[in-house]
């Protein structure tokens, strides 16, 4: 892990780090040899780590006052938000932070699709990542059934019901996921226990994906390798270390701004509604970050097929560093990919917005229109733009294009693209 | 490894795989089954419904292992009506005559077969139900004629205990 061999200065130190090179990996951490061009799309690896900090110690404070049993855990959130000293603050914090840490985490994964980072060698990095989504979003669902409102049990019944789908053994599968005949209390205490572990499980994945990054070390704007250390690289601390800190601060006005002038913008006034069994809320809609994969679900026809599609979509970004046939990361050096990027996130805006329209009319064809574009994009546009597109040439190392006196003329002119 | 003969060692290592793997599946069954309906889930299959007070064209909403039944009793312009379809006309072909025993009265799981949402009553294009979810319209013997629903409304298990009264389950 360590690219060089360090020994502690204390004696006490040195004894210590014999023992368990705790030192060593701090100073591993500290020198990580990072190159000097990340941009501040690079800043949300840290920005995630303090979210899901935050998710975890909220979490925490917060299970100490809820009660997870259907007929008193709508009434203990209201006592966390009535009568618990700070309660409203820390369930704000914890609520509007499941959608903070959503909106780091597209916009980190956005960045890894346009400057190429899923590419060899960071396949694992990046797999390790679409796991980590998928827990989220496990995680996100079963936090949003907590509160046991209506969008709570009915969000709950129609996510289950999706594993009915499944031929011969999926009504037995629902069954056995929510204890019952419907969903109920045993589905709750269950959904308690894992939105309790999830997060854990998470924390385990961030360090397998931290320390897989520091493997071949960070990609970077440009895409190339680089050697490290060398002119092309900054030590992590306390270069990276400081621009990640005023990242993260512009990053909680945003955040402070939710919990403290419009907390329940995201969420829904049905989810202040006891649950009820007997009723189904007249538009039952997902969290906005769960929008795009809801509305390519509802665009198929087919249920079973519908829930393929959904899955499908979320899936495919596992095998994309072997559809991207493409050997140039970044999409600077990459003109058609550019184009073809901003498409597919217009694409998923669209499908986003279509989620949370109702399914009929213009709304519905528009929603397949899109679901049919964000599959094109992954499995014909990207295996054949690897082979088609002519590439702009890319530079030999970071430093060379920014101080000139490149031996690769095209390259110079290619000098702003780059410093973007 | 594979042009050598198995040997003795070779025998002892698959039988000792084999025995571990079914301990290792004892073990978990326990904790999968635990997941399962228990004894006092199960201990409320049945409901009594008094339906005296229902008139003919109202529909009665109870609640049965969690779940909403639909207990209708019909009119007789939407028996006529279930019972004058074209078996080719449904997505799930079903005689209402097998749906409905007693023409008057309907029974049925008010749950949409698509993502179990519970269907909202006198709406959609048949004169029967519609779900709100995702647009599955039912006619007036809750069958699934348009959306992205694939079955009828399911007919649970009943029987008339006395004129006034029906036993769900």
């Amino acid at each position: 892990m360590s690219d060089h061999e360090y020994t502690p200065t204390s004696k006490v130190g040195k004894w210590f780090n014999d023992r368990l090179p705790l030192l060593t990996l701090a100073n591993h951490l500290t020198d990580y040899p990072t190159p000097k061009n990340l941009n501040y799309w690079w800043t949300f690896g840290g920005i995630l780590t303090f979210c899901l900090i935050t998710q975890i110690v909220t979490g925490l404070t917060l299970a100490m006052h809820y009660i997870a049993h259907a007929d008193m855990a709508f009434e203990s959130v209201e006592h966390i938000m009535r009568d618990v000293n700070y309660g409203w603050l820390i369930r704000y914090i914890h609520a509007n932070g499941a959608s903070m840490f959503f909106l780091a985490v597209y916009i980190h994964i956005f960045r890894s699709l346009f400057y190429g980072s899923y590419k060899s060698p960071r396949e694992i990095i990046w797999i390790i990542g679409i796991i980590i989504y998928l827990l989220m979003m496990a995680a996100a669902f079963m936090g949003y059934v907590l509160p046991w409102g209506q969008m709570s049990f009915w969000g709950a019944t129609v996510i289950t019901n999706l594993f009915s789908a499944i031929p011969l053994v999926g009504e037995g599968i629902v069954t056995w996921l929510w204890g019952g005949y419907s969903v109920d209390n045993p589905t709750l205490t269950r959904f308690f226990t894992l939105h309790y572990l999830i997060p854990f499980l998470i924390l385990g994945l961030v360090v397998l994906h931290i320390w897989a990054l520091h493997v071949p070390g960070n990609n970077n704007p440009v895409g190339i390798d680089i050697k490290k250390p060398s002119k092309d690289t900054v030590p992590f601390h306390p270069y990276i270390v400081i621009k990640d800190g005023f990242a993260l601060l512009m990053f909680m006005i945003v955040f402070a701004f939710f919990v403290f002038y419009s907390p329940n913008i995201l969420g829904h006034a049905d989810n202040y509604i006891e649950a009820n069994p007997m009723v189904t809320p007249a538009h039952i809609v997902p969290e906005w970050y769960l929008l795009p994969f809801y509305a390519i679900l509802r665009s198929v026809p087919d249920k079973l097929l519908g829930v393929v599609a959904m899955l499908s979509a979320i899936l495919i970004l596992a095998v994309l560093p072997w559809l991207d046939t493409s050997k140039i990361r970044s999409a600077v050096f990459r003109p058609l990919y550019k184009q073809f990027y901003w498409i597919l996130v217009a694409d998923v805006l669209i499908l986003g917005y279509m989620g949370a329209m109702p399914a009929e009319g213009l709304y519905l064809l528009i929603a397949r229109v899109a679901t049919a574009y964000y599959f094109l994009h992954f499995l014909v546009i990207l295996p054949v733009l690897g082979f088609k597109e002519k590439t702009l040439p890319i530079p030999l190392s970071i430093t060379e294009p920014v101080l000139g006196g490149s031996p690769n003329l095209a390259m110079a002119k290619n000098k702003e693209s780059i410093d973007k | 490894m594979s042009d050598k003969k198995p040997e003795r060692r070779d025998f002892l290592f698959t039988a000792s795989y084999a025995v571990g793997a079914v301990g290792v599946a004892a073990v978990v069954w326990p904790l999968v089954d635990q997941m399962n309906p228990d004894a006092s889930v199960k201990a409320l299959a049945s409901t009594e419904v008094d339906v005296s007070s229902v008139k003919p064209g109202n529909t009665i909403t109870v609640l049965w292992r969690g779940k909403p039944v639909f207990i209708r009793r019909r009119t007789q312009d939407e028996i006529s009506e279930a019972r004058s379809v074209k078996m080719e006309d449904l997505i799930h072909p079903e005689k209402d005559e097998d749906r409905a025993k007693d023409p008057e009265w309907l029974v049925m799981l008010g749950v949409c077969t698509h993502l179990g949402c519970v269907p909202l009553n006198d709406k959609g294009d048949y004169d029967g139900w519609f779900c709100p979810c995702h647009g599955s319209h039912y006619d007036t013997s809750g069958r699934i004629r348009k959306g992205p629903a694939p079955l009828n409304m399911e007919v649970p298990k009943y029987e008339f205990v006395n004129a006034n009264t029906i036993k769900i389950g």
